[in-house]
């Protein structure tokens, strides 16, 4: 190692509050041109088929908090809001399957990291 | 990328539904067996990362922009299975509660932003790394490229979808030729963001990195018992 070497939970952290300093900070200045799919469709005149989507009037459809007039504010918002349920999913999810998994009582788990490929 | 309701045919839909449905109960299970205690926290926050990063499109040419796909990142950093399933996590989140990706369509935004690219970019980057020597920068070189290719391989599969059943009338060929054109700018993006993002991360904890393991076989070791510790 050259680096001083960090903490999974340091490493953990700093990744949450860049991925939060990106969904607030930075997502209000994202281009707000369409897509590549989009453009595609726009210029090949598919663009009409795609259907209204069913949640449309959601209180956070389309990446905004509804009534929210700063729309800078309201998008990075939503993108914190975003994040926050992302992360508290995926480890609630994969929280379960780790409680799940037959415990080896401090056995070391050669299984993890030995047949991950 | 995000495909809304209505692009593809019910029949369409239906089916790329069960074959994502496929594809993630296969990595719910092969997640399971893999799953050590320092996966879950990286899971979690890849998945976190992901969801912020796609809210950042960038412009790729006139009037046009992208957002990273997030697969073959995912994928490099925890692996096909937990990647995969992270990157299904941010999708079925965008869906549900930011009105992105059409419900329907679910099943083809998880084949062709989670699945598709996930995979086949994980298999591009082992297939680069094993011309190239060990080293944390063939990792990033070759997140990149893997990355890069892995949008291209999505638009493909979009426009392969669309042939069988797209509700459009352009013709295939013109559209496969302006998809893979402007996922190609894209994908230079997303190879960037990619490579970026895994080199960081190499950059301190190489072990924390699924397509770097590799690089620290006396560590790897002992990594389940010792991680976090110093």
């Amino acid at each position: 190692m050259t680096a001083t070497r960090r903490g999974l939970a340091a490493i953990v952290i700093g990744g949450l509050i860049v991925a939060l300093g990106l969904a607030f900070l930075v997502s209000p200045l994202a281009s707000s041109s369409p897509d590549g799919l989009e453009r595609v469709a726009t210029d090949e005149g598919f663009i009409d088929t795609a259907e209204d989507h069913d949640l449309a009037d959601s209180p956070l459809a389309d990446y905004g908090v509804d009534g929210m007039e700063d729309e800078s504010l309201s998008t990075g918002l939503a993108g914190i809001v975003g994040v926050a349920i992302t992360f508290g999913l995926a480890l609630l999810l994969f929280g379960i399957f780790h409680a799940r998994r037959p415990k080896a009582d401090g056995a070391p788990q050669t299984r993890a990291s030995a047949t991950a490929g | 990328m995000h495909v809304p309701d209505g692009f593809l045919s019910a029949g369409v839909s239906v089916a790329t539904g069960v074959a994502s449905a496929g594809g993630i109960g296969y990595s719910l299970m092969r997640a399971k067996e893999s799953l050590s205690d320092r996966l879950a926290p990286m899971a979690g926050l890849v998945a976190a990362f992901v969801f912020a990063v796609q809210m950042l499109n960038f412009p790729v040419a006139a009037g046009t922009s992208g957002h990273l796909l997030g697969g073959a990142l995912a994928c490099i950093m925890v692996g096909p299975w937990a990647g995969t399933i992270a990157v299904a996590i941010v999708l079925v989140v965008q869906a549900l509660l930011f009105a992105d990706g059409g419900l329907t369509a679910l099943g083809t935004n998880i084949l062709l932003i989670a699945i598709i690219p996930g995979w086949s970019g994980l298999a591009i980057f082992f297939g680069i790394r094993k011309f190239l020597p060990a080293g944390r920068g063939s990792v990033v070189s070759a997140s990149f490229v893997a990355a890069l290719l892995s949008v291209v391989i999505a638009a493909f599969a979009f426009v392969l979808l669309y042939a069988i059943g797209g509700s459009g009338n352009a013709p295939v060929s013109t559209v496969l030729a302006a998809m893979l054109s402007v996922h190609f700018l894209v994908g230079i993006g997303e190879g960037l963001i990619t490579a970026m993002t895994v080199g960081a991360v190499v950059a301190v904890r190489p072990d924390l990195v699924y397509g770097a393991l590799d690089l620290m076989p006396e560590l790897q070791l002992g990594s389940d018992v010792a991680v976090g510790r110093s």
